[in-house]
């Protein structure tokens, strides 16, 4: 699975992080995303697809 | 019906009762889902009841917020949007203005407020069990709770909330004889706030209202009338929304035979069930009180054209319960997976404190359950006295207990 962000579209929920911390984080200054791994570990993919449904601007883009 | 040729609903389908949900929009799910609906105020618009269109609608650029401003559009409440405030307004300006106060409500940001938060539960509640029995949870926890956060957030005096919390419960009014009144709570909201960021330009200050002013003056962020409403909304949602939802759970657990007892049962399961109580209770008397987007170009919806111009509200609420997504849709069940419900919204607008509100819902149920396992309605749930023509529902007092 290959993960990608995109920061413009991000609104700063922080539900990715709350779905898979070793994946997602959040900047300081403006919670905007930051992406950990673009490759994550197979017993992470069903987190990231979570973080990804449940995302509220659809700013995280997987290809599997 | 109209020249659409759909027949028209007028809306809200009824006084909000309690936390019951109208039949009709249980019908509409299975029927037509996207309806034709009469606002009280500025016309007709469409009214999205479906999960899936409302989050197609919440999220898609073209359903505009901005394109309101200033324009007799379809909506429930009779004073229409000012502009310059977050929910007014569409990216990239949206963007800009909400990354300001994002950096208070990131998930790390939250969790360190967790220790605090905690302390002002206990202390609340210490109050309220030495005052004795029954008490009025609402008044001792309820209220009292986010105020005193989102005061020691943003740097609102405690001692100003019967001011504050007057003018928001006035501002957040919906009848059509109150429009005077409204624009004036406002008014006393919006000159509250500039007396407070006035006060920082002579002493600056750590709090979240000093960080506006600092992105305002040394770094032209925001305009004066942005850090207004920004500071506005900020004070409004960070305790009415709360508050109300404390007390529409706590009303929950306790009216309905076993849910309370689960939680004591087993408190790990708290956090599940407050994803579950923010699905099923309504906290908007009806749909589009935050207002109705308008289509910026014809959009295909729930199998009807939207066309360019004509404004779409959605009911949350609703889509919550549509059986596409939740089966059993009207029974709480805290076992529920992928709980992907809507109550904060979707899209660019995505309540923004809803890290803090989910921080401060697990807290207090959490804590009640540990410390006052036997807590029970003073009163039969049918007394328990409900607002009426408000924006969101909510009790005007919880008697309880123990």
């Amino acid at each position: 699975m290959k993960v990608d962000v995109d920061e413009e579209l991000c609104c700063g929920s922080g539900l990715c992080v709350v779905n898979a911390d070793q994946v997602f984080d959040q900047r300081e200054e403006d919670g905007t995303v930051v992406l950990l791994t673009g490759d994550p570990a197979p017993e992470l993919h069903g987190a990231v697809r979570a973080a990804a449904s449940v995302c509220p601007t659809s700013a995280i883009k997987l290809v599997e | 019906m109209t020249t659409t040729g759909h027949e028209v609903d007028n809306y809200p389908f009824g006084a909000a009762t309690k936390l019951e949900l109208h039949p009709r929009y249980a019908q509409a799910r299975r029927g037509a889902g996207l309806l034709r609906v009469r606002m009280p105020f500025g016309g007709e618009a469409w009214l999205a009841t479906r999960h899936e269109d409302i989050k197609f609608v919440l999220a898609d650029p073209r359903f505009s917020r901005a394109a309101t401003v200033g324009k007799d559009v379809p909506r429930t409440f009779p004073v229409s949007s000012a502009g310059s405030t977050l929910l007014d307004m569409d990216p990239p300006e949206h963007s800009r203005l909400r990354r300001i106060a994002t950096k208070a409500f990131t998930t790390r940001r939250v969790e360190q407020l967790r220790p605090g938060i905690q302390a002002n539960v206990d202390e609340l509640l210490d109050r309220m069990v030495e005052s004795g029995q029954p008490a009025d949870l609402a008044a001792s926890l309820a209220w009292p709770l986010p105020i005193t956060v989102i005061c020691n957030l943003l740097g609102v005096p405690y001692a100003d909330r019967g001011s504050f919390r007057a003018w928001t419960d006035t501002a957040l009014g919906l009848a059509a004889d109150q429009y005077d009144e409204i624009l004036s709570a406002r008014q006393q909201l919006s000159e509250y706030i500039a007396g407070l960021i006035a006060q920082r330009r002579v002493q600056p200050t750590n709090d979240l209202l000093g960080a506006l002013v600092v992105a305002r003056d040394n770094e032209d962020r925001l305009s004066e009338e942005e850090m207004v409403q920004l500071g506005m909304t900020l004070l409004i949602a960070g305790h009415e929304t709360t508050a109300s939802q404390i007390g529409n759970f706590v009303y929950t657990l306790l009216s309905q035979p076993g849910y309370w007892a689960q939680l004591v049962a087993d408190p790990q399961i708290v956090p599940a069930a407050v994803e579950e109580l923010l699905r099923w209770v309504p906290l908007g008397a009806s749909g589009g009180n935050g207002g109705v987007r308008i289509a910026t170009e014809d959009v295909e919806l729930g199998g009807q054209t939207v066309r360019t111009g004509e404004a779409v509200a959605v009911v949350v609420a609703s889509g919550n319960r549509d059986d596409k997504i939740f089966d059993h849709p009207d029974e709480i069940d805290f076992f529920r997976e992928h709980n992907t419900h809507v109550a904060f919204g979707h899209g660019a607008h995505h309540c923004l404190g809803a890290p803090l509100a989910r921080m401060e819902l697990q807290l207090v149920i959490a804590t009640l359950v540990r410390r006052i396992p036997t807590l029970r309605l003073a009163v039969a749930a049918e007394e328990v006295p409900w607002r009426a023509q408000r924006v969101t529902r909510g009790v005007l007092a919880l008697p309880v207990s123990w």
